[in-house]
């Protein structure tokens, strides 16, 4: 989940981090309000989920509170990178000598955190060259000690105070990173101003797996609303751009399935993960929100593991009854556990499977009216 | 032979009275696993399957001899769970529990590697070597015993591709699903390395997907090996930036790509195959005149 920008910034504050004095907004009359507090030309910075905000015209400058109310109307309201902006934070702005990039995330590889940091910040860090990035691996059962801190702001080149204020913010940060179960956390650009280092930006992703133990946290939703309705259901589901809607079980599968379907020349409508042992409601409403969106042709296929092949097949029908016959051509790939029932139970109410994952994929192609000639 | 499990090993079921454990106890069972004892804190002296339950992992280490662990437990409980298990003695650590946090993954991960402990998963169907010992959730009846090497990322994938072996005659030394997380406790070159070293594995079958680079890891271990390695890959059709089902299977800053994943493992020399059931053609290929 990630949190919006002044979100992670009242968390940095918590912690002890510097950063820029301003507030949230919703309405121009805020904005001007906040501006007029604050006395000085502002930053106006729309909160939205997305990087490279500035080069997408996601940030504007203000000299005077009147000002500020009318930057603030133009980007409320508006779309930057496809994202509606709903609210802007105002914050004093910046002198600002150098900006560095400071984040600590997860190397895969290593399997631990990583502090990564670079003295070229303010820009993409993917585009920062290699021999300019700052790595540093961290023990989780040891943590982040202070002196690691003191070898990132000298290798950054930093020392005296400015270094010392660095070696401590990568102290704070990584408590933070700990204590929300963080992805990710970063600034970029992490400004030093005079005799400080402020961050003038804030991100902070925490662990979706974790929310469970950050009840106090808010739920910040992403996504189109159709991948929200799904997600509701507990499922994993990914809006793409064809038209055969897809169902299976297993991200793997469902991968595999989307690749199959592409390879016979079909274009698939959306990636779900009905995972491992849905119940039947969850899987009856999946398939509900799947046909919903007037695909062509509707392609569900199972190789049950956990997941009982009469589970499914009593979704298909018990969805097909309450539709009075599905829209659209589906076609089933049902096998694994018990599927002989589940087969038994299709065929009691007229409909049939495959046992071939291929000749399914084909098939649905084909009523799709999509395909290789 | 085999790898990381045989009919030596005795497992106990953490999380033994819940419904997944109790369900896969049977079912492992059923299949001729050693399963010498559950846990579940609070219910020791309970019978689960004629299974003994107990309070602590430690009493079914002292009273059984068990040398593996799988966790059914819930998420919020892995951890504990896991600690528990490594600091008991347990050697092969099996996490079957999806939505495992990944600090806790970490944290699990860096204290079996200090133990000396094996960890497959979190998020794992498990581990089977046919014949001998299976120890998670995957269907029994895939399995059949022979000499090709399976290691995959995800669950019911790998069941597509095992079956697949399994009906052309071949059959499977060992079939490991590494778990589809960000953070697990093998790497594919760890078990590449167990299987180059097994007598009785001829060929390895990799199933990887997009996101991260493990699979372009792996090719550069796949080079130097004897063995002949088949692999599939999903994912070509996913759009870069999303997560497709699992925590791990995204393409981030355009790195992960299924593109570099095909090209790194065909410049090692793996066979890589276009669609899942292509597989056991490959390896006919690959292992030449032997089977």
């Amino acid at each position: 989940m990630k949190l919006y920008e002044y979100m992670a910034k009242s968390t940095f504050a918590s912690a002890g981090i510097r950063i820029p004095q301003g507030r949230v907004a919703s309405t121009p009359e805020e904005a001007e309000a906040i501006a007029r507090e604050l006395g000085r030309p502002v930053a106006i910075k729309s909160q939205i989920l997305a990087g490279a905000r500035g080069k997408a015209g996601g940030i504007k400058f203000a000299d005077t509170p009147a000002e500020a109310a009318a930057r603030a109307s133009e980007l409320l309201g508006s779309e930057i990178r496809d994202l509606r902006v709903e609210k802007v934070l105002v914050e004093e702005k910046l002198s600002i000598d150098k900006e560095l990039y400071l984040g600590i995330t997860i190397d895969k590889a290593l399997k631990r955190p990583v502090v990564i940091a670079t003295a070229e910040g303010g820009i993409n860090i993917e585009d920062v060259p290699e021999k300019s990035i700052v790595r540093l691996p961290v023990d989780i059962v040891w943590g982040l000690l202070p002196y690691h801190g003191w070898q990132v702001a000298r290798r950054l080149g930093l020392g005296g105070k400015i270094g010392s204020q660095l070696a401590d913010i990568l102290q704070k940060m990584y408590k933070l990173f700990r204590a929300y179960d963080a992805e990710l956390i970063e600034s970029n650009p992490l400004v030093i101003s005079g005799e400080n280092v402020i961050a003038a930006d804030a991100r902070l992703n925490v662990d979706d797996d974790s929310l469970f133990r950050h009840q106090d946290l808010p739920r910040v939703e992403e996504g189109t609303p159709l991948e929200r309705r799904v997600h509701e259901l507990g499922l994993a589901f990914v809006q793409l751009d064809g038209d055969i809607a897809v169902m299976a079980n297993g991200a793997g599968i469902t991968m595999a399935t989307l690749d199959v379907l592409q390879y016979y020349g079909g274009r698939p409508a959306n990636f779900l993960d009905a995972g491992g042992g849905a119940a039947v409601e969850p899987t009856a409403r999946a398939i509900e929100v799947l046909l919903s969106t007037n695909p062509k042709a509707m392609l569900i296929n199972i190789f049950g593991g956990i997941t009982r092949c009469d589970d499914v097949a009593n979704a298909l029908v018990q969805v097909q009854e309450k539709m009075g016959g599905f829209p659209v051509p589906v076609v089933i790939r049902l096998v694994g556990t018990n599927e002989k029932e589940g087969l038994q139970i299709l065929q009691e109410h007229g409909l049939t499977a495959y046992r071939d994952m291929g000749e399914a994929a084909r098939k649905v192609v084909e009523l799709a009216g999509e395909g290789r000639s | 032979m085999a790898i990381i499990v045989d009919e030596k090993t005795k497992l106990v079921v953490q999380g033994i009275t819940g419904n997944q454990g109790n369900f896969h106890t049977r079912q492992m069972l059923d299949y001729g696993t050693r399963v010498v004892a559950g846990v579940t804190p609070g219910r020791g002296g309970a019978e689960v399957h004629g299974v003994p339950v107990y309070d602590t992992v430690q009493e079914a280490v002292d009273k059984h001899g068990a040398n593996a662990s799988v966790i059914f437990v819930p998420a919020p409980g892995v951890r504990d769970a896991a600690f528990e298990a490594i600091g008991s003695g347990i050697k092969t650590l099996v996490i079957v529990t999806e939505h495992v946090p990944v600090q806790d993954a970490m944290a699990i991960v860096a204290y079996a590697g200090e133990r000396g402990v094996t960890v497959i998963g979190p998020n794992t169907y498990g581990i089977c070597s046919p014949g001998k010992c299976k120890i998670g959730i995957p269907p029994n009846v895939i399995f059949k015993p022979g000499h090709v090497g399976v290691v995959a990322r995800s669950g019911t994938l790998s069941y597509e591709i095992t079956a697949a072996i399994s009906n052309a005659g071949f059959g499977e030394s060992t079939v490991v699903g590494m778990g589809g997380d960000r953070v697990v406790g093998l790497t594919f070159i760890d078990v590449l390395k167990m299987f180059e070293r097994d007598a009785e594995t001829e060929a390895v079958t990799l199933v990887g997907e997009i996101g991260g680079t493990a699979e372009e890891e792996a090719a550069e271990f796949i080079k130097g090996m004897q063995k002949p390695v088949v692999a599939f890959l999903a994912g070509r059709a996913a759009p870069p930036g999303k997560r497709m089902g699992h925590a791990g299977a995204i393409i981030e800053r355009g790195r992960g790509t299924f593109e570099s994943k095909v090209q790194a493992l065909e410049a090692a020399g793996a066979l890589v195959a276009k669609l899942p059931w292509e597989v056991p053609d490959l390896l006919r290929k690959a292992l030449g005149g032997k089977r």
